[in-house]
C-alpha cells in the first residue's frame, strides 16, 4: 500500500510524465466554480438575505418536514433497490452471454435518456388504476400512483442507470481467478461471493447508490404526474420549493433549496468516506500490495 | 481569401438572395404580437387571433402575427417578470397581473381600470364535471364533502383556476345561513379531506380526472367543463352546475413595459379591445367563456346552467385580501391541509 502511495507522491511531486499540472488544476477550479460553485452560492447568498428566524421558519414547518421525510425515505428505499437489482443486472451483463444482450444493455440506459416528464406521464398512465399494471393492483385494494409508493417507483425508474453503469466496469476488471482461487481453496459458492467478490465491488457499488440517491432527492418531472402531490402525504421537497416560487417567495424556496443542498451533500460525504474505507479494505482483501 | 470564379459567383448569388429577402420582410411591414396567458385559453386565443389579424390587416394594411404563449396563470406571470417579453397578459386572476406591476413595474398599478368591465372581456365560473349518469348524485357543493366522494381539483398555491375553486367554496358556505369564516372553513375542509391528488394546474387535474379515471368529480372552469365535453365525449361525462359559484374574471392587460420596447402599445391595446367587440365576444361566447356583451350573452346564455354567481369583490374584497387570507403561508389552505395531513399520518 505504501509502495503504492510512494509512487503516486513522487509522480505528483517531482518528475511527471506530462507536463501542465498547473494549467490543468487551473481549468479544473475555473470550470467547477463556473459550472459547480457560482450557482450553488448563488443559493446561500439569496437564502442569507433572510433573517434567521424566518429562514428556520420556512425550513421547519411541519409541511416542509414531512417533505423531507418523503423525499430522502422515498429516495433512500429506491437507491437501496436499485443497489441489489443493479448488482443483480451488472452481473448478468457481464459474466453471461446471452442472446440480446446488446439490446439490454442499450436498455439501461434508457432512464438517462428519456425527458422525465415523459417518463412521469407513461408511469402514471401504467400505475393508475385504470392502467396496465395499475388494474392488476386495484383489486387487491393497492393503490399505486398518486400515493407515496408511485413516487419509490418513479425514483427507482430514473436512479437505476447509475448503480449499473458504475458496478459494471469494475465487475468486468475483476477477474474470474479470484473466484476460482477462492474454491480451490475451500470457499463455498456463498462465501466466494459474500467474502471475495461482494468487497471488491463494495465501492463501486456505494457510488451507484450514492449517485442514485442524489439524483432521486433532486428528481422532479417525473415524480409530479405520478405523486398525488397532497401536502403531508405525498408532497416531495422539490414542488415545495416551486411552490415557493410560484407565490414569488424567492427567499422561501432558496431556504428549502439550502437544507437539501447542505443533507445531500453531507450524505454524500459520509458516503464517499464509507467508499474510501470500504476501497482500502478491498485492497487489503484482494492482496493487492501483498502480491 | 481566393475563391475559385464559379464558388464567388454562387456566393454573390446566395448574398444577393439572402438581403432581397430581408428588404422583403422589412418593406411589407410585419407587425408582431406576443400575447402571455394561461392554460384553458388556448382554442379561444386560436380562432381569436386569425380573427383579429383580419381585421387589423383590413383596417391599416399591416399584417400582425400573434405569438401564443400558454401554462399555469403563475407560472407565466413569473415568466413575464424574468423577462418573457409579452405585450398582451391574458391571465386567470387579477392577482397575477397586480403582481405584474407591484414586483416588476411592468404596468401601472390601475391597470384593471383601463379596459372596461373591469378589465375583463369574458367571465367564467366554477363547476362539476362528473361521470356519465353521475353515479354519486352531485348536485351541489355540500356533495363534494360526503364520505366516500373522490374530488379531484388543483392545487391553490400553485393554480389560478384552483384559487378560484376554492373561494367558490369557501363564498357558497359563507353564504348559507349562518354562515361565518368558522363554517366556511368547516366547510372547504370537508371538501379538501376528500381531495387525493393535487396536480399543479388546471389542466393536469382534467387529465388525472379523465385519462387517469381519478375520483368522482372534478372541479373546474366551466369553459374547460364543456371543452372536456366536446373533446373527450359526452358519453362519458355530465356537468353539474352548482346552485351558488363565482364569477371569475380572468382580465387582460397591455403589458407597457414591453409594448414600449417593442412600440406595440398602439396596436397591443387595438387587440385587448377587439376581445370587446362584437365579433370577439362571439367568438369568446363559442368557447364556452360568458360574454359581457349583452347580445352575445343572450346568444350563447341557454348552453350555460343556471347559477346564481357572486363576484370576488362582494366576499372577498380584493385579490391581495383574499391571497394573504386564503394562500400565503399559513393562511387558511395551509391550515386546513395540514392539520388533515396530521391526522392521516
Amino acid at each position: 500500500m505504501f509502495a503504492e502511495y510512494n509512487l503516486v507522491m513522487a509522480q505528483a511531486v517531482g518528475k511527471r510524465v506530462l507536463p501542465g499540472f498547473g494549467l490543468s488544476l487551473g481549468y479544473t477550479l475555473v470550470y467547477l466554480s463556473l459550472i459547480v460553485l457560482i450557482p450553488l452560492s448563488a443559493v446561500f447568498i439569496n437564502a442569507a438575505s433572510m433573517p434567521w428566524n424566518e429562514f428556520w421558519q420556512v425550513v421547519s414547518s411541519p409541511q416542509v418536514v414531512s417533505s423531507y421525510r418523503v423525499s430522502f425515505l422515498t429516495s433512500l428505499l429506491a437507491a437501496l433497490i436499485n443497489s441489489f437489482f443493479g448488482l443483480l443486472i451488472a452481473w448478468s451483463l457481464v459474466r453471461y452471454n446471452f442472446f440480446g444482450k446488446r439490446l439490454v444493455d442499450a436498455l439501461i440506459d434508457l432512464p438517462f435518456a428519456l425527458p422525465t416528464a415523459v417518463a412521469g406521464i407513461t408511469l402514471s398512465a401504467l400505475y393508475a388504476k385504470n392502467g396496465w399494471i395499475g388494474s392488476l393492483f386495484a383489486p387487491l385494494g393497492i393503490k399505486i400512483a398518486f400515493t407515496p409508493l408511485g413516487i419509490l417507483i418513479a425514483l427507482t425508474f430514473i436512479g437505476l442507470p447509475f448503480v449499473v453503469r458504475t458496478i459494471q466496469p469494475v465487475l468486468q476488471e475483476l477477474s474470474l481467478e479470484f473466484e476460482e482461487a477462492a474454491a480451490t481453496l475451500g470457499a463455498t459458492r456463498w462465501q466466494a461471493f459474500s467474502r471475495v467478490v461482494l468487497p471488491a465491488l463494495l465501492p463501486a457499488m456505494l457510488t451507484g447508490f450514492a449517485l442514485a440517491f442524489a439524483r432521486a432527492v433532486g428528481e422532479y418531472g417525473s415524480v409530479i404526474f405520478i405523486a398525488g402531490n397532497v401536502p403531508m402525504v405525498s408532497e416531495i421537497t422539490p414542488l415545495l420549493i416551486i411552490t415557493h416560487l410560484e407565490q414569488f417567495d424567492v427567499a422561501g424556496a432558496t431556504a428549502i433549496a439550502t437544507v437539501m443542498l447542505v443533507v445531500s451533500f453531507s450524505l454524500l460525504l459520509i458516503i464517499n468516506g464509507l467508499q474510501h474505507w470500504a476501497s482500502s479494505r478491498k485492497r487489503y482483501l484482494t492482496g493487492e500490495d501483498v502480491a | 481569401m481566393s475563391f475559385k470564379p464559379a464558388r464567388r459567383r454562387a456566393l454573390v448569388v446566395a448574398l444577393a438572395i439572402g438581403l432581397s429577402s430581408l428588404a422583403g420582410l422589412v418593406s411589407a411591414a410585419e407587425l408582431k404580437l406576443k400575447n402571455v396567458s394561461y392554460d384553458p385559453t388556448r382554442e379561444l386565443y386560436a380562432e381569436f387571433n386569425p380573427a383579429f389579424s383580419k381585421y387589423w390587416q383590413e383596417k391599416t394594411g399591416n399584417t400582425v402575427t400573434i405569438d401564443q404563449s400558454h401554462g399555469g396563470s403563475g407560472k407565466q406571470a413569473r415568466a413575464l417578470l424574468d423577462g418573457l417579453d409579452g405585450d398582451v397578459a391574458t391571465l386567470a386572476l387579477g392577482y397575477d397581473i397586480d403582481v405584474l406591476a407591484e414586483k416588476g413595474d411592468l404596468l401601472p398599478k390601475n391597470w384593471q381600470t383601463l379596459l372596461p368591465d373591469n378589465s375583463t372581456p369574458y367571465t367564467s365560473t366554477i363547476v362539476f364535471l362528473v361521470r356519465k349518469g353521475n353515479p354519486k348524485a352531485i348536485k351541489d357543493w355540500p356533495d363534494l364533502g360526503r364520505d366516500g366522494v373522490e374530488v379531484v381539483t388543483p392545487n391553490p398555491k400553485t393554480s389560478g383556476g384552483a384559487r378560484w375553486n376554492y373561494l367558490a367554496a369557501w363564498g357558497y358556505a359563507l353564504k348559507q345561513p349562518g354562515g361565518n369564516e368558522e363554517t366556511a372553513k368547516a366547510f372547504v375542509k370537508k371538501i379538501f379531506d376528500n381531495v387525493r391528488v393535487l396536480d399543479t394546474g388546471a389542466r393536469g387535474s382534467t387529465t388525472t380526472f379523465t385519462q387517469r379515471e381519478v375520483g368522482d368529480v372534478l372541479i373546474t372552469w366551466e369553459n374547460e367543463a364543456y371543452l372536456v365535453l366536446n373533446e373527450l365525449g359526452k358519453d362519458d361525462y355530465e356537468i353539474v352546475t352548482p346552485s351558488l359559484s363565482i364569477l371569475a374574471e380572468p382580465p387582460v392587460a397591455v403589458v407597457k413595459k414591453y409594448a414600449d420596447q417593442h412600440g406595440t402599445a398602439e396596436l397591443a391595446k387595438a387587440y385587448l379591445e377587439y376581445l370587446y367587440s362584437p365579433v370577439g365576444q362571439d367568438i369568446v361566447g363559442k368557447h364556452f367563456f360568458r360574454p359581457r356583451n349583452a347580445e352575445a350573452l343572450k346568444k350563447y346564455q341557454a348552453q350555460f346552467g343556471k347559477v346564481k354567481l357572486f363576484t370576488l369583490k362582494e366576499v372577498f374584497g380584493d385579490w391581495a385580501k383574499a391571497q394573504q387570507t386564503h394562500f400565503s403561508d399559513g393562511g387558511t389552505f395551509d391550515q386546513i391541509k395540514i392539520v388533515q395531513g396530521l391526522k392521516l399520518n
